[in-house]
């Protein structure tokens, strides 16, 4: 096992900026999270949120700013595995002809061979993987033939099996059933006590208080960050949602 | 038919085995149906049928340029193949036009640029030939060329299988362990080209896209497991080659049509009967029977 300094950053994003040919997607968003973190990302939909997700993974190309992931540029945490992105589920195409199995091991490809041949070691982590998320009776089922909660756990297992130490979540809990909520923040727990840094986009306010301990609000650029008791107060929330109460966005039950 | 009436099935499989020009159709029809049902998984499942559409119609000013300067007509197809997804690329890129009206319009410029080019050059190019392909009429120069091309893709899929999967299935996962994505779409890109040179000599220009996309597509329908689905697509592109060149030979049609045509019925038929996915479910239909 390495050892944590949980002092040092995993993520310091400054001043990043990212257009699509001149269309500004994001421009001058901060983000800094040490190990153990989980930070919420909230914001309507095109304020930027998969876009700062693309710029962490190196997906896209930042057009001003700097990132570092463990003091490192974005390519060399690309080498070293060090960040998994668990997909929303509109983001996959769910007839692909591919097994639960399959899909795990992809998390293992980086640090394979050309061939992508897997050793013992792969092996044995796609199989604790595929268990850590209780999918252990589906092994080889195609993802088409799966749940959408199903589905979500094999990708959060892609990301274990990948070993990363940042995750990347985008919308974990949309379209998912209840026993699957109760695993993935069952996960979280276990992230956390491992030094894991999570990232994680949502709609859904109640996720953000019960689970984050910071909280980035966006709007093309950085509205609030800190710590979620302090920053995500009523008046910032308006402010990301470009006006809307939060009494609309939290609905009756809270 | 009456042809057919005092064959019997054996003479219908071996009496034109005894020509052998017929022998080189088989086997070189066969080698480039391999190709390309293989690569046809690949792009089914990435959504690649246009692209598939525009590389093979765009390649055939290269081919009249290299037959005219007596170069590989290979050459002159793999430039303009790669060339036209170039350029289709660039244009999406620079002006508001959506990307498929970019596609139509790039890849009908570039064969109008090939007919023109041929009314021009008043060679021995035999214009029916690359619009139709002539499996049958297929020179010793060719077939090295064939055979060399078919062993070059078939090596570069068979090494890049499994991240070709993955580049096609979640590119964005792709990129975040580093694996190189950019190289992938243009290793995608180049097996493209070259397998709809080869395709075309089979089936010519016109239906080579079908070869691209129809076997892809029948697996699809047959299949949950991504390497079955190449198995299958690769045996019925290989069965519809068979079956479209003796089917052209005793009945005298033409080679490139009947061979996409018996495609095309193959493809009907796990529509229509496919176990999970067809329309009549033949699982279920069994089913009732027990």
């Amino acid at each position: 096992m390495e050892t944590i300094n949980y002092q040092n950053f995993r993520i310091e994003a400054e001043n990043i900026c990212v257009d699509y040919n001149g269309k500004v997607a994001l421009y001058d968003a901060n983000l800094r999270l040490k190990p153990g973190q989980i930070c919420g990302l909230v914001g309507m939909n095109g304020a930027g949120k998969t876009t700062f997700f693309n710029a962490l993974t190196g997906f896209v190309n930042i057009s001003k700013g700097k990132i570092r992931i463990n003091g490192e540029s974005v390519r060399s945490a690309q080498k070293d595995q060090t960040i998994a992105y668990v997909p929303q589920n509109e983001g996959i195409d769910s007839q692909f002809p591919i097994s639960v199995w399959d899909v795990v091991m992809m998390g293992r490809y980086g640090s394979m061979n050309i061939f992508r041949s897997p050793r013992e070691s792969d092996v044995q982590a796609v199989k604790d993987a595929i268990e850590r998320v209780d999918l252990t009776d589906h092994l080889s089922t195609p993802i088409g033939n799966l749940s959408g909660g199903q589905r979500k756990r094999t990708f959060l297992a892609r990301a274990i099996a990948q070993r990363a130490s940042i995750l990347l979540l985008d919308e974990p809990f949309s379209g998912v059933d209840i026993r699957t909520e109760k695993l993935i923040s069952e996960l979280f727990i276990q992230f956390k006590n491992e030094g894991k840094t999570i990232l994680l986009s949502t709609h859904d306010m109640i996720h953000v208080r019960e689970f984050c301990d910071l909280v980035l609000l966006i709007n093309k650029t950085v509205v609030a960050y800190g710590e979620t008791s302090e920053v995500f107060t009523p008046e910032n929330i308006t402010t990301t949602f470009g006006g809307i109460s939060p009494d609309f966005l939290f609905g009756p039950e809270s | 038919m009456e042809l057919c009436s005092f064959l019997t099935l054996d003479s219908f499989i071996t009496d034109p085995l005894t020509h052998g020009f017929m022998r080189k159709a088989l086997l070189m029809s066969s080698l480039v149906a391999a190709v390309c049902g293989f690569l046809s998984s690949y792009l089914t499942l990435k959504g690649w049928a246009l692209m598939g559409d525009a590389v093979s119609h765009s390649v055939m000013p290269g081919v009249v340029v290299a037959y005219a300067l007596g170069l590989p007509f290979s050459l002159g197809a793999f430039i303009f193949g790669v060339g036209s997804v170039a350029l289709i690329g660039f244009i999406k890129q620079k002006s508001r036009v959506k990307e498929d009206t970019v596609i139509g319009l790039v890849f009908t410029g570039f064969f109008a640029l090939g007919v023109v080019l041929v009314s021009k050059i008043k060679s021995n190019i035999d214009l029916h030939s690359i619009l139709f392909g002539s499996p049958l009429g297929i020179s010793l120069s060719d077939v090295k060329q064939t055979i060399f091309i078919s062993l070059l893709v078939v090596i570069l899929l068979s090494i890049f299988r499994k991240d070709l999967m993955l580049y096609c299935f979640d590119p964005r996962h792709a990129k975040t362990v580093g694996i190189n994505v950019f190289f992938l779409h243009y290793l995608l890109l180049t097996c493209l080209s070259l397998a709809a040179v080869v395709g075309l000599q089979s089936v010519g220009i016109i239906l080579v896209v079908a070869m691209l996309i129809t076997p892809g597509a029948t697996a699809y329908l047959l299949t949950d497991k991504f390497d079955s689905m190449t198995v299958i697509s690769v045996l019925s592109a290989i069965i519809s080659s068979l079956i479209g060149i003796y089917v052209s030979f005793w009945f005298d049609l033409e080679t490139g049509g009947s061979i996409v045509l018996a495609q095309t019925f193959i493809f009907l038929f796990a529509f229509l009967f496919a176990p999970r996915y067809g329309i009549f479910k033949l699982k279920k239909l069994f089913a009732g029977y027990k």
